[in-house]
């Protein structure tokens, strides 16, 4: 029977790429919830407005740069030599990096809060953590879900090319394809991998919009 | 013991205390660069007493009362309570101060997007600590005692209803007797207002005073609020207090502060006062939304 040039021919492999692209997205899913959970904890200390001190506030600025200045593939390269060939380091990578970028949007956030609410908490006796918790972040929780899921779509991308320095997800079988040359499983591929970009992006621009204004 | 004993023993320290002087300042002074927004300020405070603070624009009320809570650092002199100095406290012990010696601000200051129950319970957080303080700022998850004071509190000035309403959809009056519910909630000795019925109309403006001279007679709690209408001060304080470029130019009852006293201190006329302060009233208020008619 002759099968080539079908589509069953082109995609005779879509099961495991199925599974590679569902190792992606719980990569980028994973790396996100990290990474932003991160940002939240320096975003405070890093953030102007609420003298978090001449050490604290410096060092959680330039921690959030070096962060976010360093490209993910350096940290993938890094992870993988670290911790091996696998997901784990490209989760790591793409993590630090949110944290880094995420973490200066969060910190500009708080900066463009107003401190009526802060002072408020503070005249009665609550400290820098319970001000933080109870005058701030419920002002700034839905922008800074917003960006969160933002990074989210961003990390999806991420993590289908980050494989290619074996940091796990479908750009290790990318990579493979393309230095064997077949064409026929590069176009597959990448068709997949546009395909859930694609309806990822969809979704959590929904999900985002419900979200924000559900908190509105 | 029962509740006359309790009384009984609240009025022995509140005794104690006005001996020693529930809020003592000494020389207190605030500079701001060349500017002195406080200058050598001596007051003594017996507890128990409502004092109103007067003076126009920039004459350095706030200033006073921001330092006394010690949310500005005081340049020089001293703040002492029963005895005790204040001026250095750090850490826990300053916490505790500003505990027992709560604020009320001209704009409210709540969380706007928080309810107003969790408004009324941020009074509470200076009590909490060590493993329940990391749970609370976990979960925001008070105890059952404390909502319940929280409720009562809001009871107590007709805001049961709005307990779980956004902070942001109550009106002016509404928030600041929330924010006078928080203050409660610290249980604290003393009450420092800032313009607290500044931005408010006039209706809610003498609800916000009833709440504080209610505060002040029944749970005893000593007031200083600042006012820049004459006559509200001369309604509802014990005692006057008017400041003039950080000083203080005058001290006395209500009645001492005749309109002569006024003109002598201020060199201006008490109707040209009231005039200032309505401006400054209608500057802070939102500006009504009107069609303009060209
Ligand atoms: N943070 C600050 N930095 C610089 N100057 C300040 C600051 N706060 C207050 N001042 C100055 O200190 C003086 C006293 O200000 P303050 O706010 O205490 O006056 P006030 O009596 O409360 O006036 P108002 O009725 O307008 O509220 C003013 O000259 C003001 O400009
Ligand atoms: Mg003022």
């Amino acid at each position: 029977m002759e099968t080539e040039g079908s589509l069953a021919f082109w995609m005779y492999r879509l099961d495991s790429w199925a599974w590679l692209l569902f190792e992606t997205a719980n990569m980028a899913a994973l790396a996100t919830l990290a990474g932003a959970g991160a940002a939240l904890l320096l975003a405070f200390p890093a953030a102007r407005n609420l003298g978090a001190g001449r050490v604290l506030n410096p060092l959680a600025r330039r921690l959030l740069e070096a962060m976010r200045t360093v490209p993910e593939i350096v940290f993938a390269l890094i992870f993988v030599w670290a911790f091996g060939v696998g997901p784990l380091a490209g989760i790591l990578a793409i993590a630090v990096h949110t944290a880094g970028a995420c973490g200066k949007l969060f910190a500009e956030s708080i900066e463009n809060t107003g401190l009526g609410a802060w002072a408020g908490v503070r005249s009665a006796g609550g400290g820098w953590a319970q001000a933080c918790r109870f005058a701030i972040l419920p002002q700034v929780a839905p922008s800074l879900l917003s960006y969160a899921l933002l990074r989210f779509e961003i990390n999806l991308r991420s993590a289908s090319v980050i494989g290619f320095v074996g940091a796990g997800g479908i750009g290790e079988e990318l990579y493979k394809v393309i230095a064997f040359n077949y064409y026929e499983e590069i176009s597959a591929i990448l068709l997949l991998v546009i395909l859930a970009v694609f309806a990822i992006d969809l979704l959590s621009e929904r999900l985002r919009h419900r979200v924000i204004g559900a908190m509105r | 013991m029962g509740l006359r004993q309790v009384a009984a023993l609240e009025q022995d320290v509140a005794a104690w205390m006005g001996a020693r002087g529930m809020l003592e300042l000494r020389g207190l002074t605030r500079r701001f660069g060349a500017t002195v927004a406080v200058d050598h300020v001596d007051l003594d405070v017996p507890a128990g007493q409502m004092v109103g603070i007067i003076g126009r624009s920039g004459a350095g009320k706030s200033t006073l009362l921001r330092m006394i809570n010690r949310l500005e650092t005081p340049s020089s002199g001293q703040i002492l309570s029963g005895g005790r100095d204040v001026t250095a406290l750090e850490g826990r012990g300053l916490r505790e101060w500003r505990r027992d010696c709560a604020m009320v601000f001209q704009q409210f200051n709540l969380v706007q997007r928080l309810d107003v129950l969790t408004n009324v319970l941020i009074g509470r957080l200076a009590w909490q600590r060590g493993w329940r303080s990391l749970m609370v700022l976990v979960g925001a998850r008070f105890t059952a005692e404390e909502r319940a004071m929280a409720l009562a509190a809001l009871d107590r000035f007709g805001l049961a209803e709005t307990a779980l309403q956004r902070a942001e959809t109550l009106s002016g009056g509404q928030q600041q007797r929330v924010a006078l519910c928080r203050a409660l909630l610290q249980q604290p000795r003393l009450v420092l207002a800032d313009e607290p019925i500044a931005s408010l109309d006039p209706r809610n403006a003498q609800l916000v005073m009833d709440a504080l001279r209610d505060v002040n007679r029944h749970d005893g709690l000593t007031v200083l609020v600042n006012l820049h209408h004459l006559d509200t001060a001369r309604q509802y304080c014990d005692r006057i207090v008017a400041m003039q470029a950080g000083r203080i130019v005058f001290d006395g009852t209500p009645a001492a502060l005749t309109p002569e006293r006024v003109r002598a201190v201020y060199g201006i006329t008490e109707q040209e006062f009231a005039a200032e302060a309505e401006a400054r009233r209608r500057a802070a208020e939102p500006a009504p939304v009107t069609l303009a008619v060209a």
